[in-house]
């Protein structure tokens, strides 16, 4: 069970991880990182931009990088909670944790 | 003037429900309202704890019980001291005394304490006097049930002492969680509160059937343990051997309180009919800690009557008011055993008349007690179609048909309509949430439109689920009064949420305009652009309008359909290998075997549909599970064809009329895995004994002789069950496959998305299915034809994909390294006590 590999550089308060090339993600999908630890599920929206949130869904643990995802949000393949990459509420109430990431010149940049 | 204080105490079903009618007539200004509880929370629904045990308790479960959260009380202006426990009373100086330090004056005080377990003395059972011994538990409060969950996790057994309602509800939901249960009921028989001896021990049947072993007769006498519980020692001296015990042997009211403050106490506090304390003007009681005319009930449909009266009484909105008693009904609330009693079990009079039909076989019993042309008694076990006429009638006293066996058997009586509009406004429809049929209509008339609008506003229907057939019926009788259509919401027939069309106008502008990827037509025809809720569907209706030809878009599909099999509660999936038509062969199996060797498959299970499931595979395995196992996907996971099952027919059968194995394997092989927009589960039986369950599938046929197959559409045995219409007989096995092709094609072409054949069929019609599909009314036969085929010649294994990923990572773990341990390791072998090793802990809805 190897999680992708990942290379950390410090910054200031939260430290940003380079997670490897955007490429390992297809389009409109998203796949999980080990980042220190910690479970990340990392999208890539049509539109290019990146988001980063927790890789559990809070209801019963279903994983959120297998979900189906739009421009807003992203739809856990267990039971359908649909979570606001915005803010990480979903109408029934449980809420995930949002990570900001970015993409740098092609490469996956996430802060946490 | 300052306002006078009322105290409540108990924040349970009674008292806080006593509060709500007290603000409803406008109490809130007359009073300041302090409520007390004991318990550290809002207000919840008892009876919901049933539920939330069987359903293993999630967070979900448990937040639904609410009925009032702590922000109700404050926006209501009520000071809710959750936690906090009064332990005194001072009468003469009209305080009380709550057990974190807090004096607190009154002018009226509510007394709702409700009841508490009651422990049978027995050795053993406590460790002191207030610590029962570990795994021992009582069935009362939310912490009670979220206690029994958390010990109940990785145990083997649980003794139930009390084989009444609540021990039978408790035996069932720990049997639910995977434990093995016995029940201990020291009576004749379970309930008998509410049962006869006839209709006991046709229950006991019932109960066992389902798993739970049941002990008549049998008294606990002891509780051995070692630190926690080890087993139960019985009058006879024998021991049961069991990790846990819950104890439902009867319940005491709360009345230490009034007793210490020299109010009369019976078996519970001494009422009169206006639910005052007979000893003090200013004290009320209310609910299970409540005694009137002789009677405590154990029950909510009576506090909500006297939660009623005491308001009407307190506020001065009506101070003639009266209690009158309240009629009694119960019904079961474990899933699979349909139980409801009320009033009398046997006739106590001389002319009392008594009604019975019992049938112990099938876990059928029914009887009614009439007393000078009214119902006064009935019980009803494993068929209650007949129960909301016959509580109305309980109820109400109303008139009953002079035919008495029309009140057991749906012979006739008052349709569902008509009995809606006969019933008194005042009627209770849903007892667990108290809502009356007065309280729907005056939802619907305030301009609530839709059904589920009217069930979230008033909660009807939201307790144990036995009454929403009648409110269902209720309302929609009331908006037909109102003149107003039950409100159709718009969007029901467009085929996906983002785009307003429905599916033959969204056929027609994605052939018309080209559109051949999801990301086009949501560029093209979704106003609100990209929508993960639409993708899955749209996806699907792209194959079929484009067979080999539309833009695949992986992210447009649904996780299954990613990775070619079904994910599982823990992240895991489960692979299906297509065994055509259930005929397999020793060189399948042993792959099969092999592969589960060779990664180590937490279990491999035969499936109801025919073949063989690896369940718990790792999503990084799958490619190489594949390979190994070298068979074709078995589309178990997917919307779209299934699988075709078969009974042996008649190479084998002494029966067989038709070769039905070989018309399986023909249909299966040709029509595989093709997308459509709910399952197809087939079946071809080989004559009417139909062992392959033929007239409950999508597509069942049947041999009939001389090479004759009837045809039956629209059948199910699932979350429905409907018997499938017969469409027509067909000459020959060319004729079958062809024809089940047309079918599957049209199918696929108008079904709505999810839509499964048993409600497609009633939808469009049977009888329009036949002119249209059978004989060609319209000329589109050949056209289906010859769609079909472009999508038979564009299917491809799956599977192969295992050995080209078609994207990066497809195969990448979306959850490594957390350890997810929900989903237990079988063996296929029993547990040392010859049952199995317990199931996994929570139910999940379904995907898809
Ligand atoms: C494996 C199997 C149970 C078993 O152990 O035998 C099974 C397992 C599931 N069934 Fe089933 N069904 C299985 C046979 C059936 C049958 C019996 C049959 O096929 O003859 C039925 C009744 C027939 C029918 O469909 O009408 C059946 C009616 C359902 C339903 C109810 C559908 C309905 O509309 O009535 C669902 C829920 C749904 O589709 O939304 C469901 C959903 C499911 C899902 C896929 C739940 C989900 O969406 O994840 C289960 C996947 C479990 C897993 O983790 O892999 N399963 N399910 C059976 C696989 C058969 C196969 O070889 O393909
Ligand atoms: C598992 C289960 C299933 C049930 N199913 C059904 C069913 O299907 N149908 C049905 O009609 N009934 C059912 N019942 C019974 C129903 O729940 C009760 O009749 C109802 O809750 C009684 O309400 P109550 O307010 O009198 O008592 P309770 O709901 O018990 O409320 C009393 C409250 O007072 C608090 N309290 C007690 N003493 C003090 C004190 N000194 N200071 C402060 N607070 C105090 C208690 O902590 C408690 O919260 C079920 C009960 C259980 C346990
Ligand atoms: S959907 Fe329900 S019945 Fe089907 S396998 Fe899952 S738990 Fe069993
Ligand atoms: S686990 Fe995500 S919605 Fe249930």
């Amino acid at each position: 069970m190897s999680a992708l590999p990942v290379e950390s550089v410090n910054t200031h308060a939260k430290t940003a991880h380079r997670l490897g090339p955007v490429d390992a993600i297809p389009v409109g999908e998203a796949r999980t990182f080990a980042v220190t630890g910690i479970q990340v599920a990392v999208f890539r929206l049509r539109d290019g931009t990146l988001r980063a949130t927790q890789a559990q869904c809070p209801h019963a643990g279903g994983p959120l990088a297998d979900g189906q995802i739009d421009l807003m949000k992203v739809v856990c393949p267990l039971h359908a909670r649909a979570f606001a990459f915005a803010d990480g509420r979903c109408a029934e109430g449980d809420q995930i944790r949002i990570y900001p990431a970015r993409d740098e010149a092609g490469e996956i940049v996430v802060e946490l | 003037m300052e306002r006078p204080d009322l105290v409540v105490i108990g924040n349970g079903m009674a008292g806080a429900r006593t509060v709500e009618e007290i603000l409803a007539r406008g109490g809130g200004r007359q009073f300041r309202i302090t409520v007390f509880g004991d318990e550290p929370y809002g207000n919840y629904n008892r009876i919901m704890l049933s539920h939330v045990l069987a359903s293993g308790g999630s967070a979900d479960d448990i937040a639904n019980i609410y009925l009032n959260p702590p922000d109700w009380y404050t926006e209501n202006g009520v000071t809710l001291r959750a936690g906090v426990r009064v332990v005194r009373i001072d009468r003469f100086a009209r305080k009380v005394f709550a057990d974190d330090g807090t004096i607190m004056s009154y002018d009226k005080l509510i007394i709702a304490t409700g009841s508490r377990t009651f422990f049978p003395p027995m050795d053993g059972m406590w460790i002191d006097d207030r610590t029962l011994t570990e795994g021992v538990f009582g069935f009362r409060t939310l912490d009670d049930t979220t206690a029994m969950l958390d010990y109940a996790r990785g145990r083997r057994s649980a003794v139930v002492i009390g084989g009444g309602l609540l021990g039978l509800e408790a035996a069932h939901g720990l049997q639910r969680q995977g434990l093995r249960v016995h029940v201990l009921q020291s009576g004749p028989i379970l309930m008998n509160q509410q049962l006869d001896d006839e209709a006991g021990a046709i229950l006991r049947k019932v109960v066992e059937r389902m798993g739970i072993q049941v002990r008549i007769g049998a008294r606990a006498k002891a509780i051995r343990s070692a630190g926690s519980v080890t087993g139960v020692v019985l009058s006879d001296g024998a021991l049961l051997e069991t990790d846990m015990v819950v104890v439902t042997a009867g319940i005491r009211a709360n009345v230490g309180l009034a007793v210490v403050s020299g109010l009369t106490v019976e078996r519970a506090i001494v009422t009169d009919d206006q639910m005052r304390s007979v000893d003090d003007p200013d004290i009320y009681a209310v609910g299970e800690c409540a005694q009137h005319r002789g009677e405590v009930y154990g029950l909510v449909a009576p506090l909500w009557e006297q939660a009623t009266v005491l308001a009407d009484h307190l506020t001065g909105a009506d101070l003639k008011a009266a209690y009158h008693g309240s009629k009694t009904a119960t019904k079961l609330k474990v899933a699979g055993v349909d139980l409801a009693a009320m009033g009398l079990k046997r006739p106590e009079r001389e002319d009392d008349e008594f009604v019975r039909f019992s049938e112990p076989k099938h876990g059928v019993y029914k009887s009614v007690v009439v007393r000078d042309g009214k119902l006064v008694g009935a019980t009803l076990l494993g068929d209650v179609s007949k129960v909301a006429f016959l509580t109305q009638s309980f109820d109400r006293g109303l008139p009953l048909p002079e035919e008495r066996v029309k009140l057991l058997f749906e012979l006739a009586g008052p349709s569902g309509a008509q009995s809606v509009a006969e019933m008194e406004e005042s009627v209770q429809v849903c007892n667990c949430n108290g809502v009356s049929k007065g309280a729907l209509v005056s939802c619907v008339r305030s301009g609530t439109r839709s059904v589920n609008g009217v069930i979230a506003a008033t909660r009807a229907g939201k307790g144990c689920g036995s009454c929403k057939k009648l409110v269902r019926e209720v309302i929609e009788w009331a908006m037909e009064q109102g003149g107003r259509a039950v409100e159709v919401d718009q969007s029901a027939n467009w085929y996906v949420p983002a785009i307003p069309l429905d599916k033959s106008a969204l056929v027609a502008a994605i052939r018309e305009r080209g559109l051949r990827s999801v990301s086009q037509v949501f560029a093209e025809l979704a106003p609100g652009g990209e929508d993960a809720a639409s993708k899955m569907a749209l996806t699907s209706l792209l194959r079929i309008i484009w067979p080999g030809t539309h833009v695949d878009e992986r992210d447009a599909r649904f996780i299954n359909d990613r990775v070619h099999a079904n994910i599982q509660r823990d992240g895991t999936f489960s692979v299906v290998p297509q065994i055509v038509a259930g005929v397999t062969n020793p060189e399948q199996l042993r792959r099969i075997a092999d592969v589960a060797e060779k990664y180590d498959i937490p279990m491999l299970k035969i499936t109801g549909g025919q073949r063989i499931d690896l369940l718990g595979v790792r999503k990084e395995d799958l490619p190489n599970v594949w390979a190994d196992l070298d068979m074709p996907s078995g589309y178990a996971y997917g919307k779209s064809f299934r699988t075709v099952k078969t009974c042996v027919g008649a190479d084998f059968c002494r029966y067989g009329l038709g070769n039905s194995t070989q018309l399986g394997i023909d249909i299966e092989r040709r029509y595989q895995g093709l997308e459509s927009p709910a399952k197809l589960k087939l079946a071809v039986a080989g004559c009417p004994r139909n062992c392959s369950e033929a007239m409950v599938k999508d597509i069942g046929l049947v041999a009939v002789g001389e090479d004759r197959w009837e045809v039956y559409i629209g059948g199910a045995a699932g979350a429905s069950v409907r018997k499938g219409d017969v469409f027509t007989t067909v000459v020959g096995r060319d004729e079958a496959v062809r024809l089940t092709g047309v079918f599957i094609q049209y199918y696929r072409e108008n079904a709505r998305w999810l839509e499964r054949t048993y409600d497609f069929v009633p939808r469009v019609g049977l009888a329009e299915l036949q002119a249209l599909l059978v004989e060609d009314r319209d000329g589109i036969v050949a056209g289906l034809e010859e769609r079909m085929q472009a999508s038979i010649e564009a299917y491809a294994d799956p599977w192969l994909e295992g050995r080209a990923p078609v994207t990066p990572g497809q195969f990448h773990n979306a959850l490594p390294l957390i350890p997810l341990p929900l989903v237990p390791i079988r063996d296929g072998s029993s547990s040392p006590t010859g049952v199995p090793v317990p199931t996994a802990i929570a139910t999940n809805g379904a995907v898809g």
